[in-house]
């Protein structure tokens, strides 16, 4: 036969340029679109020091974050003292501490890097967790629909009805509990002691884990919703795909988006979560640092010495604004309106 | 008509499609049906080109979906090499679903974003365990030659071609598998007047080279007067009249066939001058609650008393010319 109608076109593409024979995935796009985010790029490179800070503690903390030199409490340096001139009649000055002491002589700088470590777990375990819980569900929800669908919604909304903290407290209290003198070598007991050996964060992950991936099975399944419906899932349907070929290779890709910058966004929820819990004194256990407990301690000094709350609370704060900012980068980046721009 | 063997290569029959309108949240209980399809019967012959042509809603899409089981019909029966696609299991249905493949109209949403042209067309192959990656490789290569796109493009995303062209990948990836039949759902109603006539001779070369059957689902009558070599019309779920193309373009016995081919412009200002519209009263009635007896009897010039009563049977007036009306003889 003749060979199909040789075209102008045919080296050319949508904009009219010519196609080059590398591809741009919409996921290379995102990120060149990201990048050009000043805002987001000054939040992820936050990120990526706080990551290296908590990583290398270790060996960049001058203290270790337990160590007590009693008389040195509630020391502070002199340019905190010139920072906060009410300090000036009562306070001790040392050098030895670069944010000062705090009230059993603990190095405040040392014990923030630490505290460092607790937040970005909570912030890397939270996602994933609720990613892992409530993709699964969304989806399944989603994808097979009617009367499963509905059932399985229902349960979200039951369960989203509870306050979600007041649940966390709850759980961790229940587990507390059940968990507090165990049987050596029984299943409990090795629960409480991989609890112990990670500071208590164990039943915290399990709380956040168990109250946010509600929100995140419904995003998934509403975005299922809408992309089971897009004809190339009728295409593949037409090849003989199969629903787990379906579901992996052309819904999930397309819903990962909206997920991600979600995620994102809630990660300063799951660390002030976190902060708040050990703020009241239901969360991580001392003497391993964390910025809620740091704060909770500084607050009983703060008219004396107010840099033992204040730092705490700057950390915890321009974390979360970091990963706010990471997220809102995100989300213009991966929206596909914009695709294109900049 | 081009095809001289007349081998039947599928039977539809009497293929029904009613779509549930469920009411209530929580308890919902069945309220009523949307009667897309409902009672269709026609044979398609090896080789031929059968165009479906209606206008907007009368469940030509439907049909085209249904025949490939997209949508489980209602009732009837579909006969594929002996066998009634609507009684398959899923499994037996994957493996017939090499035969019968489908173009979609949309070619913007017709392809996943996410997935280069490559990873497109290859998929039917990877679906089936039909090639390995070089085979595979090589395939997409010789498909995209063959759709007239440059090969070496494979690496690229849907979203960096025209729609002319992700129309072509389209057809590409309808053609990996081999198929015998393939379903061209509007395949060119979303183009450009201009890409149009590159895609349906596309279509045209390919079916001289792979001896293709195609449903060419329309209602552009220009465009299926020129593709096809029968022509079925439908209208609110049912075929009115199916005939040879230039038997219905000539002699058209329907009602409304002469009130759709009447509203074809013709391209003469004298001749167009002097032509006489058919010009419909009032609305399509709703798919939900179809008239009784005749569907058209509503809208009919030519209505008589037994049209409300008794649907007309679909019946073979001429050879080759099959009509649903009681006036005509």
């Amino acid at each position: 036969m003749t060979k199909p109608v040789t075209l102008d076109d045919k080296d050319f593409g949508a904009g009219g340029e010519p196609i080059s024979q590398k591809g741009e995935s919409l996921w290379q796009d995102s990120l060149r679109r990201l990048v050009r985010n000043r805002a987001a790029v000054i939040g992820g490179s936050i990120i990526l020091i706080l990551l290296i800070g908590a990583l290398f503690a270790n060996s960049i903390a001058p203290y270790p974050f337990a160590e007590q030199t009693l008389v040195d409490q509630n020391k502070v340096p002199q340019w905190i003292l010139n920072m906060f001139p009410t300090m000036k009649p009562y306070a001790q000055l040392s050098s030895d501490y670069l944010l000062g002491a705090d009230y059993v002589g603990r190095d405040l700088f040392s014990r923030i890097l630490f505290g460092a470590r607790v937040s970005l777990t909570v912030a890397f375990i939270g996602p994933i967790i609720s990613l892992i819980i409530g993709v699964t569900y969304g989806s399944i929800s989603g994808y097979f629909g009617g009367k499963l669908d509905n059932l399985m919604m229902r349960i979200v909304d039951v369960l989203y009805a509870f306050p979600s903290l007041l649940f966390i407290i709850l759980l961790l209290a229940f587990f507390r509990s059940t968990f507090a003198r165990p049987d050596p070598g029984s299943f409990t007991y090795g629960i409480s002691q991989l609890d112990a050996a990670t500071g208590g964060l164990l039943f915290i992950f399990i709380g956040i884990g168990l109250t946010a991936w509600e929100t995140m099975a419904r995003l998934t399944r509403g975005q299922v919703l809408s992309v089971r419906e897009k004809e190339y899932i009728e295409a593949a349907r037409t090849l003989g795909a199969r629903d787990t070929r379906i579901m992996f290779k052309h819904i999930l890709p397309n819903v990962v988006g909206p997920l991600v910058v979600a995620e994102t966004l809630a990660i300063p929820g799951y660390i002030s979560t976190e902060a708040f819990l050990s703020f009241i004194g239901i969360g991580v256990n001392p003497p391993t640092p964390s910025w809620g407990s740091m704060i909770s301690d500084g607050a009983q000094v703060i008219r004396t010495y107010p840099n033992q709350a204040v730092f705490p609370a700057l950390a915890l704060a321009i974390t979360m604004f970091a990963f706010n900012f990471l997220g809102d980068g995100l989300r213009d980046a991966l929206d596909p309106r914009l695709r294109g721009t900049q | 008509m081009k095809t001289d063997n007349r081998e039947i290569l599928l039977s539809v029959r009497d293929l029904k499609k009613h779509f549930p309108i469920t009411q209530g949240i929580i308890i919902s209980k069945t309220i009523g049906a949307v009667h897309a399809v409902d009672g269709v019967s026609f044979d398609i012959h090896r080789g031929e080109t059968l165009g479906l042509v209606g206008e907007s809603g009368c469940g030509k899409s439907t049909t085209g979906r249904t025949i490939l089981q997209l949508y489980r019909p209602t009732a009837g029966s579909v006969w594929y090499q002996g066998k009634d696609l609507a009684k398959l299991k899923s499994e037996e249905l994957r493996a017939m679903r090499r035969q019968m493949q489908m173009i979609f109209q949309d070619p913007y949403a017709s392809l996943n974003p996410r997935m280069t042209v490559g990873e497109i067309i290859g998929e039917p192959l990877v679906i089936h365990k039909l090639a390995d990656k070089k085979q595979t490789q090589e395939r997409v290569e010789h498909l995209l030659d063959l759709v007239g796109l440059n090969s070496r493009f494979a690496n690229r995303f849907p979203h960096e071609f025209s729609g002319g062209q992700r129309q072509r990948i389209g057809v590409a990836r309808a053609l990996a598998l081999q198929p015998e039949l393939i379903v061209c759902d509007e395949p060119i109603s979303a183009l450009d007047v201009s890409i149009q006539a590159q895609v349906v001779n596309l279509l045209e070369d390919l079916q001289k080279e792979f001896g293709l059957t195609y449903l060419f689902i329309a209602h552009d009558l220009s465009m299926v007067r020129h593709i096809s070599d029968r022509i079925a019309v439908m209208y609110l779920g049912i075929i009115v009249e199916l005939t040879t193309r230039d038997e219905l373009y000539e002699n058209p016995l329907h009602p409304y066939t002469q009130a759709l081919l009447s509203a074809v412009p013709i391209p003469d200002p004298v001749v167009e001058e002097k032509r006489q519209r058919i010009v419909l009263e009032g609305d399509v009635p709703s798919p939900v609650n179809p008239p009784s007896g005749c569907r058209f009897r509503t809208r009919c010039p030519l209505a008589i008393d037994i049209c409300s009563v008794e649907k007309p049977e679909f019946r073979e007036v001429k050879p080759d010319h099959f009509v649903a009306c009681h006036v005509v003889n």
